[in-house]
């Protein structure tokens, strides 16, 4: 077992801080909005989330291209684990984004072009693993993941434009707004506050959970090669 | 002012948000964790099973070193 660098656990360290300080700004420190209530304040989580996860599908779309062009499964490990970290932190985003959608519009869901987008992009990551799953030759395993997070990686930026490109009620907070959305509000300086120690935090909670992931995936990969080893 | 609406009492729905978000990213971490350490498990076990295999390999055993065998005889002696 390769014992843990040392960088890598003053990354947990600080990964752990930066939640615990996102955390009291987003409960503490932001004001209470006044139309929605403390309901709003799940919107600091779900936009941190959300931002690493939709710039993690695309990390591993770009990842999948070096592989492509390399053929070193090295990146094939390094894209799974951007592709797994994103999945679990936009299943958070969606998740919030329901519970705050139940106050703020009165339903758990909706099929509204935003959160639509957004549950095909999930889908289409944990088909991601499915397909993995079925194929037991790792270079037709990571060839084939490639290709398939190079498409998925479209979805990313479909999402984040859905608000943008049709007619929604997603609020859009930041930089523009939507006139037709429901729900949305007007951010003060120590809401900006929150957010964007929401966003610092989760950037590297995202990049501390994908360091070990990586570690994991090296692993696996040598218990397969040992597998190979003692069979032959 | 009398007039404006109260703000609702929504907390019950921030509590179950964040509840929600902690215990999604603690279950990833300990699944990280299981993961890793059944991993370890595997590496230590298969290292084992590679271990009887290596001298199987080997063309020839080490021949045994004279001092130790002279040593041998005086006592037998």
């Amino acid at each position: 077992m390769q014992p843990k660098p040392v960088l890598l656990k003053i990354l947990d360290g600080l990964a752990v801080i930066l939640l615990g300080v996102a955390t009291y700004f987003a409960l503490v420190k932001a004001p209470t909005e006044q139309v929605m209530g403390q309901v709003q304040r799940v919107f600091y989580f779900h936009i941190g989330t959300a931002w690493t996860a939709l710039l993690g599908f695309l990390f591993a779309a770009v990842l999948s291209l070096v592989f492509l062009f390399t053929r070193n499964l090295k990146w094939d490990r390094f894209q799974v684990a951007a592709i797994e970290v994103s999945l679990v932190f936009f299943f958070i985003t969606i998740v919030l984004g329901s519970i705050w959608a139940r106050p703020a519009w009165n339903t758990w869901w909706t099929w509204d072009p935003r959160l639509t987008t957004a549950a095909i992009t999930e889908l289409i990551y944990i088909a991601y693993f499915m397909l993995r799953q079925g194929i037991d030759d790792p270079d037709r395993r990571a060839r084939f993941g490639a290709v398939y997070a190079l498409i998925g990686g479209i979805s990313a930026p479909i999402t984040f434009f859905a608000i943008r490109l049709y007619r929604t009620i997603h609020p859009v907070v930041i930089a523009g707004g939507n006139p037709e959305a429901q729900g949305g509000f007007s951010m003060t300086p120590s809401m900006l506050n929150a957010m964007f120690v929401a966003l610092i935090a989760f950037t590297v909670i995202f990049i501390d959970l994908y360091w070990n992931r990586i570690r994991l995936g090296n692993l696996e990969d040598k218990v397969e090669q040992l597998k190979l080893k003692v069979m032959l | 002012m009398f007039l404006q609406e109260p703000t609702p009492d929504t907390s019950g729905y921030m509590i179950a948000g964040y509840a929600i978000a902690f215990l999604v990213m603690a279950l990833y971490v300990f699944s990280m964790y299981l993961r890793t350490r059944n991993l370890n498990q595997d590496i230590a076990m298969l290292e084992e099973m590679d271990k009887p295999a290596a001298p199987a390999e080997t063309t020839q055993p080490k021949p045994r070193p004279k001092k130790a065998a002279k040593v041998v005889t005086k006592r037998a002696g």
